[in-house]
């Protein structure tokens, strides 16, 4: 080809031609939202990469695990009985208060809290977009993962699936600034929104009025109101408190309990159903069973929260 | 495109792409260069009838579904920044490695400016100098890029 001599459309015309098609597919994505079931395609189409892109930190992840002492293990294995001697202590509490509770509830008249079903996800990759905070993970379609599924780490509620591919999906995280969370006040219930910041370590919180009780170093779980996240799971530790009395509300941050810069393995809850969500990928020992205590049977509505359960 | 070797061009285009989405610790991911977009402003620069305007729209395209950004949004910076160097693809050619890198800064700069203005217009984002970061990077690593490509279209005799 002889690059003198230009055939084709000028730069200009293609110019144009794409940024009409961009500006095009902006609004339908943006606007209008009628690319959610594409997405699921597209995401499945650009798994691949993902997982290929991933690779080289498990390599990593992979070598540091296996090169290590015999005297590191033994020591992390003696860790594990103690806390595993200490946990299953707690459990054996939590399962008649679980019965005792069931029993309240009916007597309340007031819905079962059903079982979280919970499946353990690994992060493929992190987004290096600055603008939008959101995570990639192992888990997808195939998997039973839905739109809108609660995502957890350890210490707390990091997200929730924002779209499906096949074999992977992607959570927008908490700290997005598109995103909000409904929370309470741990210690005496007062509902708050937790609003994303965009900064990785930083949650706002919109229209608290004066006369609001929250201080530093509250803790705020979830509500359960909005139906998205499961209720009572903690999200975020109230940072700052500034009273101005010029200002219409006082301004509160927080900051959130999950690691969120650390992020390894996640927990998706969803809320127990008759079929298994993790039959497959069972080679790779993952998947959690669930909790295997017996509640009573499940009277009449089966949502888990209800607004009467805010005025506990 | 796949006639005269092309595969390579692809495949120096796809391995970009993973670049672009390799887990980095956090310190280091802000000043990740912007692999995709000093690719092909090479192969603009180099092969202008094959890799062009067209190409880097779908590129960008195929950034937006990686980073999940909205649609459209990193093809029409990515279309925007390359129709500067379809344009003048000639002149660019004739200067020098140092000269060449620093319109790499300008170009990269360009970039991520539109990303952050159509993202300003979209959702509430608020400027941070550390969005500017991978500038500094893409034109160090310029120079370097552009001997390894000029070396792999050589070997592999791309036209």
């Amino acid at each position: 080809m002889n690059p003198i001599f230009k055939h084709g459309p000028s730069p200009q015309h293609r110019l144009i031609l794409v940024l009409f098609c961009s500006g095009l597919l902006i609004f339908f994505d943006h606007k209008m939202a009628s690319f959610e079931s594409v997405r699921g395609y597209l995401q499945s189409l650009v798994s691949p990469l993902q997982y290929i892109a991933n690779t080289p930190k498990q390599m990593m992840t992979w070598a540091s695990e296996n090169i290590i002492t015999r005297q590191e293990l033994m020591a992390e294995n003696q860790q594990y009985r103690l806390n595993e001697l200490s946990f299953s202590e707690q459990g054996m509490q939590l399962e008649i208060f679980k019965q005792e509770n069931a029993r309240l509830r009916a007597l309340l008249a007031s819905p079962l809290r059903t079982n979280m079903q919970k499946m353990v996800a690994e992060i493929l990759s992190v987004d290096s977009d600055p603008y939008s905070h959101q995570v990639v993970i192992n888990r997808g379609a195939t998997d039973g993962v839905f739109e809108g599924q609660a995502v957890l780490d350890a210490q707390g509620i990091v997200g929730q699936i924002l779209h499906v591919g096949q074999t992977s999906s992607r959570v927008i995280l908490i700290t997005d600034i598109s995103h909000a969370v409904p929370v309470r006040v741990k210690r005496n219930g007062l509902r708050l929104q937790a609003s994303g910041s965009g900064r990785i370590d930083r949650l706002t919180h919109n229209f608290v009025s004066h006369s609001a009780d929250i201080k530093i170093g509250d803790l705020l779980v979830s509500s359960g109101l909005g139906e998205k996240y499961p209720e009572g799971y903690p999200v975020a530790t109230v940072l700052s408190v500034s009273q101005d009395d010029s200002r219409e509300f006082v301004q509160v941050y927080s900051t959130p309990t999950a690691q969120i810069d650390r992020l390894r393995y996640l927990l998706l809850l969803s809320e127990q159903k008759e079929h298994s969500i993790f039959a497959p990928k069972s080679s790779q020992n993952t998947s959690l069973k669930k909790s295997k205590s017996k509640t009573l049977a499940p009277v009449g509505a089966n949502n888990a929260q209800s607004v009467k359960e805010e005025a506990q | 495109m796949f006639a005269h070797n092309g595969i390579i061009v692809i495949l120096t285009l796809v391995i970009a792409l993973m670049a672009t989405i390799m887990p980095l610790p956090l310190s280091v991911d802000a000043f990740r260069p912007d692999w995709v977009l000093i690719i092909l402003i090479y192969w603009t620069m180099a092969l202008p009838s094959r890799v062009n305007i067209i190409t880097a729209w779908m590129m960008g395209l195929l950034l937006d579904v990686l980073l999940g950004s909205v649609l459209g949004l990193h093809a029409a910076a990515m279309a925007i920044a390359i129709y500067i160097v379809a344009e003048n693809f000639q002149k660019i050619r004739n200067f020098s490695l140092w000269q060449q890198a620093f319109i790499t800064g300008v170009l990269s700069a360009l970039y991520h400016l539109v990303v952050f203005w159509s993202q300003r217009f979209l959702i509430d984002v608020t400027f941070l100098s550390s969005y500017l970061y991978p500038v500094i990077t893409s034109v160090i690593l310029w120079p370097w890029m552009f001997l390894l490509l000029r070396k792999v279209r050589r070997h592999f005799s791309i036209a």
